[in-house]
């Protein structure tokens, strides 16, 4: 396997944003009541991380050390815009389901997460391919989650009846409550067949208070903040 | 009238809509974050003071400057740097004036900037139409509702610990749990509106 399928692999499978690195919690309870949102959710998602992966490895070298969050954030805000542009434009029907959700990908921390810790180090190339193979994780995360809620939640898959006619659907799980539901018991099944995932890290270790932050955050960091405070 | 509809926007802001429970905007603080009353309940003070001044920025900057130059497609660019540039004066600002709550709020405030909460509601305000009054009540709003939410949230999850509980359940999935009854009790309010 060479370096660029290497990245894909990793993405998808070792380092899955959603279900291993929980990152981009928000978009992946809020949007996933239907496979077709989630599609549409992962898509975006993907253009805005390649690109903005590209750009900021581009741009690497040029960007002092100090500033390069807020540069990283204006950056993939930018990308967000235009693909937040093209949706309205050529996809009304899904815009309207995500609604306030595309713009705040612009706070999802697998975005600003890859910048940080893969394309401010790496090549153009690579970080193409890493950013796709990241966003190509989180588009079958997402979809893994929304397959569930919206089979058991309403009978559908992408709109098209599945379920037998006597099927009566679980309404709560397409509503906001399921999200976390499902989230609970896919934690659940992988800390039972002792998968390892930062799930549990997260919710003890508790430092982090901000989606952009988390991915960057390492223990050491917050200790010493918490140790400054 | 007048004064109903702002209660009514408190109440959608805190309850009805409730920005975690229901919208889902700042699950990874809140999942992270409720480990202790005390710390939730700093970090909800936090959350409230910056989203309350967030909105009421957002909606001058959109009323004067990006809706008069016809540059509404901007608005997600210009909040958030608006935003980061703000809870670092906040921070500033603190720290001279009121060490006090400087200390209280901690860590909490740095870490506010990202929170995909403040965003979302100066993203929705603008297209819900909120003039300034509504956009800081709307945002007020929400921070009460995220605090009741982490803290509700925190108060569970101590009690919860001296329990015996399944391996593969401890940690997340339990948080999870909770935060799916506490979802389902929520429904109760949406009669409210």
């Amino acid at each position: 396997m060479n370096n660029y399928t290497e990245r894909i692999y990793n993405g998808i499978v070792k380092e899955n944003p959603v279900f291993i690195m929980m990152l981009g919690m928000c978009p992946a309870l809020a949007v996933t009541t239907s496979v077709t949102n989630a599609i549409g959710m992962g898509a975006s998602t993907i253009a805005v991380l390649v690109i903005s992966n590209i750009v900021i490895s581009l741009v690497r070298n040029i960007i002092p050390d100090e500033v390069r969050l807020p540069a990283f954030i204006v950056i993939v805000a930018s990308f967000v815009t235009i693909v937040q542009l093209v949706m309205q434009a050529y996809f009304v029907a899904i815009n309207d389901a995500l609604g306030v959700y595309i713009p705040l990908i612009v706070v999802n921390c697998i975005i600003l997460g890859r910048a940080e810790a893969y394309a401010s180090k790496n090549g153009p190339v690579e970080s193409a391919m890493d950013g796709i193979g990241m966003g190509l994780g989180f588009t079958v995360g997402i979809i893994a989650i929304a397959f569930f809620r919206e089979l058991f939640g309403a009978g559908t898959l992408c709109g098209i009846q599945i379920m037998p006619s006597f099927y009566k659907p679980i309404d709560l799980l397409v509503k906001a409550p399921g999200a976390f539901l499902i989230l609970g018991l896919i934690v659940m099944f992988m800390n039972a067949m002792s998968i390892q995932t930062r799930a549990n890290d997260l919710v003890d270790g508790g430092c982090d208070g901000s989606c952009a932050t988390c991915a960057a955050a390492t223990k050491e960091n917050c200790d010493k903040k918490e140790a400054k405070a | 009238m007048e004064k109903t509809s702002l209660f009514m926007i408190i109440i959608t802001a805190a309850l009805v809509n409730n920005v975690v429970l229901s919208q889902f905007l700042g699950i990874c603080s809140f999942l992270g974050v409720s480990n202790k009353i005390k710390t939730s309940a700093s970090l909800g003070g936090a959350v409230i003071f910056v989203i309350t001044i967030a909105s009421a920025v957002a909606n001058l900057l959109y009323t004067f400057i990006l809706k008069p130059f016809g540059l509404d497609y901007l608005q997600t660019i210009v909040f958030i740097i608006v935003i980061a540039a703000l809870v670092q004066v906040v921070e500033m600002f603190l720290k001279k004036t009121s060490p006090a709550l400087y200390t209280a709020l901690g860590i909490y405030l740095p870490l506010i900037t990202t929170n995909c909460a403040v965003l979302g509601v100066a993203l929705n305000n603008v297209s819900d139409g909120y003039n300034f009054i509504e956009s800081i009540i709307s945002g007020f709003g929400t921070g009460v509702g995220y605090t009741i939410a982490i803290v509700l949230l925190a108060g569970i999850r101590e009690k919860m610990e001296a329990n015996d509980i399944p391996a593969p359940i401890k940690g997340a999935p339990l948080v999870l749990f909770a935060a799916t009854l506490m979802g389902m009790a929520f429904f109760g309010f949406s009669t409210l509106s």
